[in-house]
């Protein structure tokens, strides 16, 4: 392949990488001296090469040069880079912040992305899109982290060389040639999920020029919405739901507030329904039917338990209930509740909404709708919409991935190019896709990662993250959101839309130059204005109307056997994540494991069997089988088995590779989410199993208030402080104090992962996670109430209290640990010796230690990542929450600059900024009229271990208990 | 040697002539050959162990106490427990030494040398473990009151920083007693031996000793301040590290019995220790003639007095826990002796509680295997009950959320079994060259029991 390379960066690279990071610079003018280099800075960074000079090139590169190790290409530095705050110059020390999007299985997450001298270092929602309000999730928050992953994909490679995009131009314009005497026919190519406006107006001018192409679409875990709809209504359409609409919500095994791409939208709305109905408009009850413990589930008002296929029973039943068609039998109690909830629904005719998780059968699906047309939601609580999802290019439907193998069996597939998806990994394994691949002459992978795909392609094109690169999608409301690069790219990758314009012949496409070209309808002033702004103004996709939905009888099953239920990882989802640290060590919302999938089990299921947590078993189904640990849940329905996708890969990287197993074999493409029939088998042997939290049971102490809704809001004042012997803190002005809301918050892990990019705090893996030594300062506690078999749950994030007569500040033998005058317990890092005598005392065991340097060894490129004004830790100190110390003093500098006082609600930490509930508020509890005050006279306010008088300033709002379906006197 | 049965206080044979007490006690350095095989073999041994506690050391210093098993929440595991431990066993020795001095109970002299050599190995042996279970070990000295430039002091409400100078001053203290208890000693070495560097060695220990009339008055009087000042010392550090766990808000820790508990324990688990040194030596250096079943007999005695206010402990800490209705501490104390860590609660209370119940009967107390099996169970049961005590509640934390198990890993074992190097290897070199026994007391004591004068 030589002959296609006009530069040897392998060479020039394996040379730099020879060499220590702090010499980049040294060896770069060494380097510069040689022809060769002379010819690579030219190619890289054109009109530069000539004048090069070390404090332009610094200035310019900045960052990612010194990261990349000179691996970077690409992109085009100037045009369009804009700032939200246009600022006079960039001042070290003070971040920009440049609005943008991450697309997470084609939807667009908005973002506002900080970057530190050019270096981005964290994300944040963006506060002016409906679909963020500036909240984000922790897959959003985590993608800061995928942007400097090592290990992403740094250069094309042919047969799993490196090699040069220029290399590939050659190729792929003789492949266009060819294609252009076809017709394209012979051309397939096989997409991820995307909604990008111009990947769509790219495909539609392929399908156009080369009419005999095939296109095919594949989204792992997407489930069957879209074909529900089109069973519905004859056509593909989006659902819309409105929770913030909704006073009653009937779920059927739907983890709508769990994780994925709209798990952010569905938890703006339902947070912002409780807090009106907080405020006495409607109600905000939540009805929960499943299989399998979910966060969702964990919410509810009433959770019922049911196996996966007794959920079309329970549906039929409520239809029934509420006059459409026959009800199947149900247990009398059964029967009375559905009737409450029936008539409850009724009472509520377009103010509540009944949904059902998108992996149900379709028919399921299609009553449902049925179901909430008859109710009058359509329009009110759910709308539909035009796909904002690409799901046909020149007016041919994308065909799905069956589709593709069976035209590859049929010998029509020359060409395939599989645009950012892994199928190899992500089909079920008796589809074959892995062996089909095979047979293809010509194989083409575009992707982030040299993943298992990637290996059995003959070419892999890196492609850009969303951060680095120019592209554009619709977010979760159909709104078109701009992601434009936060930094020059630090590798040579392409965008998904420049891979596609080279596929068309184009050699040297621009990527900028693409996106702007499918807005060309914008002018100059409206196009800088959604580039500030992170999307379009009024781009949204309208509702449309949908005629009445004729609702089919629903198939009743009676199974043998286990149900196997299968569903994407709450941390890592189909594996796309599986090499990114913070989210492998973040624990998962229920059990609380990290590093690793279980097969989950109902705690009658694991006595029947003798299983426990950790066990290994064996799930035989058909002709697949797996092998895990077993993990046991209270909650789960007896006769069902959870298994989780995203682990057991080989290719993602050095995180992700050979942890847990891959649920493949399990999986079929007829029932890929929901199979019956399933054997279980006890093995020998364990496997350690690394958990955060391993008891969450309550034992009787009243951790997490609840109170019924009649008496949670009514107003108390304070109890009196109760007599301390230690002098009392001096009057002061500033108190920072924190209230969490139980009652809202949904356990998402969203806080965790902003606070560990805000506060730089390290991974640890799962040996020292295991050993009881993750990092994270704010963790989110898990608790169960009752029943084993069906328990009630509730989370508690837990940040450090900076109690007012702190223990720990009592035990610190050289002060590292005091208060500060504006109320903070402060930890003084280069103070500590780390005797670890306040961790001993502290009652909420808040506090982290850094028991190894674990800093010391992470590759550069991470340590690219952190937080300039966060000090990294160095090994044997202690440290914890800061309630973000850096965002206060920053705050704190603002005001005395404009010689102000600091405003409410000016300094927001990372935990309360991203959560997608608002449940984190934050602010100055000497000022009455702080947001932070409101509720700290209500009944429901309460201090974490009041008892002890350690007079913490984090406080909490209890859970709100609200009444069941039966009674309602609505 | 006309009357051989042990007779006075001092439990010597009456008639015991002083150069036999001399030959015996003094000429060990100089006529070491009987003894030197077996020695070499434990040395060997002892220098093996502190190998191994050396490799452990450096392996925490260089990785960082991740190495060992700690967690949040069990911040402190083996090195806290082996602190307290090896700083119990330290206080028998003053105890017997200064506190029966000052009472006048000759039969100590047998056994004070012991007793105080064991003191300062035991508090170096417990020294060492704060110093290395620091996150920063190399800045130690922080929590020294020092003139710096940051002006910058000790946290001084901190029990840490108590702990900090309790070590340092009774280390200082126990080396002062221990050494002018030994100057007419060295003297009488000095003068007995042979071989030249024998000579210059104990002479420059001596401090030039001629054992005149106000050498003998200025010795008794610093000898017995120090001994006034050592009693105080033997109350205030295990009170001191007590407090380490009392001042936590932690059930199970946060509780007035401690300070007394913790000293009952201490002397309890020294005595022990006394034993066991004691009927050792007396088996190597064939000194049945100086330690006899009296001495046993009234080590036996001890053990028991403090066996039993140790168990009062062990009745009030829990009776508290209930008494005060508190359901933490109840979940506490009911997880202590139920839950994955109850063997080191049920493991104390057997060794310490009902094996100690033999002590009873004299019989048992005078006989040498007897002891020595009890005494080994108390040093056992006395190292589990730190366990239980330091270990066991952080597992039980207030939050439900934070419990999480304790696992000590293999450098945790290899930095306590080491720290038996520590003790034995400086332990057997003094075995080698120094008295071993107070002969000048011991003597004193049978010249004035036999009706001499007062010194």
């Amino acid at each position: 392949m030589d002959e296609y390379v006009p530069l040897n960066y392998a060479a020039i690279r394996r040379r730099l990488a020879d060499k220590a990071g702090p010499e980049y610079w040294r060896s770069l003018e060494q380097l510069a001296d040689e022809p060769q280099f002379g010819e690579f800075v030219d190619a890289e960074f054109p009109g530069l090469a000539p004048q090069i000079d070390r404090r332009r090139f610094l200035q310019l590169m900045g960052a990612s040069l010194a990261l990349a190790g000179l691996a970077g290409c690409g992109g085009d530095p100037e045009q369009g880079v804009t700032y939200v705050v246009q600022p006079e110059k960039i001042i070290p020390g003070e971040a920009q912040w440049y609005a943008t999007a991450i697309a997470f299985a084609g939807d667009a997450q908005p973002v506002l992305g900080r970057t530190h001298v050019g270096r981005p270092t964290k994300l944040e929602g963006n506060p002016d899109h409906p679909a963020s309000l500036g909240a984000a999730t922790a897959f959003t928050q985590a993608a800061i982290l995928q942007l400097y992953d090592p290990d992403r994909s740094q250069a094309p490679r042919f047969q799993g060389r490196e090699t040069t995009w220029e290399a590939f131009a050659t190729v792929a314009a003789e492949q266009a040639e060819r294609f252009d005497q076809r017709g394209g026919r012979g051309l397939h190519v096989l997409l991820g999920a995307t909604s990008s406006p111009t990947l769509q107006r790219q495909l539609d001018e392929l399908m156009r020029r080369w009419p005999e192409a095939r296109l095919y679409r594949f989204e792992p875990w997407e489930g069957e919405e879209l074909a529900a709809s089109e069973r519905a209504f004859g056509r593909q359409l989006e659902t819309r739901q409105h929770f913030h609409r909704a006073e009653w919500v009937v779920s059927f095994d739907d983890d709508w507030l769990g994780p994925g791409p709209r798990e952010l939208v569905n938890a703006l709305g339902w947070s912002e329904r409780k807090r009106r109905a907080a405020k006495g408009d409607g109600e905000a009850r939540l009805f929960v039917l499943e299989s399998l413990p979910t966060i969702t589930g964990a919410k509810a008002t009433e959770r019922k338990r049911i196996e996966p296929a007794e959920v079309g029973v329970r549906v039929q039943a409520l239809a029934a209930a509420l006059g459409q068609g026959e009800a199947p039998a149900l247990s009398a109690v059964d029967q009375r509740w559905i009737e409450e909830l029936a008539a409850g629904l009724d009472r509520r005719r377009g103010r509540c909404l009944v949904t059902v998780g998108p992996y149900a059968p379709v028919d399921v699906q299609v009553a449902v709708l049925a179901l909430n047309q008859r109710l009058g939601n359509i329009g009110r609580t759910l709308a539909f919409s035009h796909p904002a999802q690409l799901l046909s290019a020149g007016g041919q439907p994308l065909q799905d991935v069956q589709t593709l193998v069976t035209a590859i069996g049929r010998g029509e597939v020359d060409t395939l190019l599989l645009l950012d998806s892994n199928p190899v990994y992500s089909t079920p394994q008796d589809l074959g896709f892995e062996d089909a691949l095979q047979q293809v002459p010509l194989r083409l992978h575009a992707g982030l990662y040299y993943d298992e795909t990637a290996a059995h392609c003959h070419w892999h094109l890196s492609m850009s993250h969303s951060l680095d690169g120019w592209n554009d999608l619709r977010a979760a409301d159909g709104s078109a959101c701009l992601a434009q690069p936060l930094v020059q790219p630090f590798y040579a990758t392409r965008t998904a839309a420049q891979i596609l314009a080279m596929m068309m012949g184009d050699q040297a496409p621009d990527a900028y130059a693409l996106v702007r070209q499918t807005w060309a309808q914008l002018d100059a002033p409206g196009w800088r204005r959604a580039l500030e702004r992170g999307f379009v103004e009024e781009s949204a996709l309208p509702p449309v109307e949908v005629p009445r939905i004729e609702p089919g009888a629903i198939e009743t099953r009676s199974p043998e056997g286990l149900a196997v239920v299968m569903r994407p990882d709450p941390s890592v989802w189909d594996g796309r994540f599986a090499n990114l640290g913070w989210l492998q060590e973040l624990p998962k919302p229920i059990n609380k494991l990290t590093w690793d999938n279980v097969i989950t089990v109902s705690p009658a299921l694991a006595e029947q069997h003798g299983i426990s947590n950790g066990g290994l078993v064996q799930v035989r189904l058909g002709e697949g089988s797996l092998t895990g640990p077993a993990w046991v849940m209270p909650g789960q329905a007896d006769r069902t088995l959870g298994v989780f996708a995203g682990y057991g890969r080989w290719r993602a990287g050095r995180v992700g590779d050979r942890l847990g197993y891959n649920l493949a074999p399990l999986r079929s493409s007829a029932q890929p989410w929901i199979r019956h029939g399933a054997r279980i088998d006890v093995l020998e042997g364990h496997r350690k199993l690394a958990t955060t939290q391993p008891h969450h049971m309550l034992y009787g102490k009243e951790l997490i208030r609840s109170l019924p809704e009649a008496e949670a809001y009514r107003p108390e004042p304070p109890k009196p402080e109760p007599p301390t012997l230690y002098p009392a803190p001096p009057d002061r002005d500033t108190a920072w104090g924190m209230v969490i809301d139980l009652d809202q918050c949904i356990g998402c892990n969203a806080c965790v992962i902003a606070c560990q990019a805000e506060n730089n705090i390290p991974v640890v893996g799962k040996e020292q996670v295991a050993a009881g030594r993750n990092m994270h300062w704010l963790r989110v506690d898990h608790y169960y109430k009752g029943d084993l078999a069906e328990p009630r749950s509730a989370f508690q994030p837990v940040p450090c209290m900076h109690c007012e007569q702190a223990p720990c500040e009592t035990g610190c033998p050289v002060n590292a640990t005091l208060h500060g005058p504006d109320g903070l317990n402060e930890q003084i890092y280069n103070r500590c010796i780390g005797t670890r005598t306040c961790s001993s005392y502290c009652p909420y065991k808040v506090r982290r230690f850094n028991w190894f340097h674990w800093t010391r060894d992470d590759p550069p490129a991470i340590q690219a990542q952190r937080n300039p004004n966060v000090t990294v830790r160095s090994r044997g100190v202690m440290e914890k929450c800061t309630y973000c110390v850096q965002r206060i003093s920053a705050a704190r500098i603002d005001a005395r600059m404009e010689d102000r006082e600091i405003a409410d609600g000016e300094v927001e930490t990372a935990c309360q900024q991203t959560c997608p509930t608002s449940a984190i508020r934050f602010g100055n509890l000497a000022d009455p009229q702080a947001k932070v005050n409101q509720e700290r006279h209500t009944r429901r306010h309460y201090a974490l271990l009041e008892e002890l008088n350690t007079r913490p300033k984090t406080t909490y709002l209890g859970v709100v208990e609200r009444p069941p379906a039966g009674e309602d006197k609505a | 040697m006309s009357d051989n049965t042990p007779h006075g206080p001092h439990f010597l044979p009456r008639y015991l002539p002083l150069t036999e007490v001399s030959a015996r006690v003094l000429d060990v350095p100089d006529d070491f050959a009987r003894f030197r095989r077996i020695w070499w073999w434990l040395f060997i041994f002892s220098c093996l162990l502190l190998g191994l506690f050396v490799a452990a050391a450096v392996v925490t210093l260089w990785n960082g106490v991740g190495v060992w098993g700690n967690n949040i929440p069990v911040n402190w595991g083996f090195a806290i427990i082996n602190y307290m431990w090896w700083l119990g066993i330290g206080h028998a020795g003053t105890f017997i030494s200064a506190l029966l001095l000052l009472l006048n109970r000759p039969w100590r002299n047998s056994l004070n040398r012991m007793a105080e050599l064991m003191t300062v190995m035991a508090v170096i042996c417990a020294g060492i473990y704060p110093v290395l279970h620091l996150g920063r070990p190399w800045l130690f000295y922080w929590t020294a009151p020092y003139p710096n430039t940051m002006e910058l002091w000790p946290q001084f409400k901190s029990p840490t920083a108590w702990d900090f100078f309790a070590v340092l001053v009774y280390l200082g203290v126990s080396l002062l007693f221990l050494y002018i208890g030994s100057i007419p000693d060295f003297a009488s070495a000095r003068d007995r031996v042979r071989k030249r560097h024998y000579k210059v060695f104990y002479g420059l220990l001596a401090l030039g000793w001629r054992g005149s009339a106000s050498d003998w008055s200025h010795w008794r009087r610093a000898y017995r301040f120090v001994a006034l000042l050592a009693i105080p010392l033997v109350f205030a550090v295990s009170s001191g590290y007590s407090f380490l766990l009392d001042l936590a808000p932690q059930s199970g820790w946060h509780s007035t019995v401690f300070p007394p508990y913790f000293v009952a324990g201490a002397i309890f688990s020294g005595f022990a220790m006394v034993v066991v040194i004691a009927v050792a030596l007396r088996r190597f250096f064939d000194w049945y003639l100086f330690i006899t079943a009296g001495h046993l007999d009234k080590l036996g005695v001890l053990l028991l007095a403090s066996g039993l206010m140790t168990s009062y402990g062990y009745v009030a800490e829990p009776f508290m826990a209930f008494y005060s209705g508190k359901e933490h501490e109840i979940l506490v104390n009911i997880s202590r002796m139920t839950g994955p860590m109850a063997w080191s609660f049920w493991g104390a209370v057997v060794l310490n509680v009902v094996m100690l119940q033999a002590l009873w009967w004299p019989a048992v107390r005078r006989n040498a295997s007897a002891m020595l099996c009890i005494a080994i169970g108390v040093l056992i049961g006395m190292w589990l009950e730190r366990y239980m005590l330091v270990a066991h509640p952080p597992t039980r934390d207030f939050l439900v959320s934070s419990w999480q198990g304790y696992r000590p890993t293999l450098w945790d074992w290899a930095l306590f079994i080491g720290t038996f190097g520590v003790f034995l290897v400086p332990f057997l070199l003094f075995m080698r060259f120094l008295p071993m026994i107070s002969s000048f007391e011991l003597k004193e004591a049978l010249h004035r029991y036999r009706g001499g004068g007062d010194g």
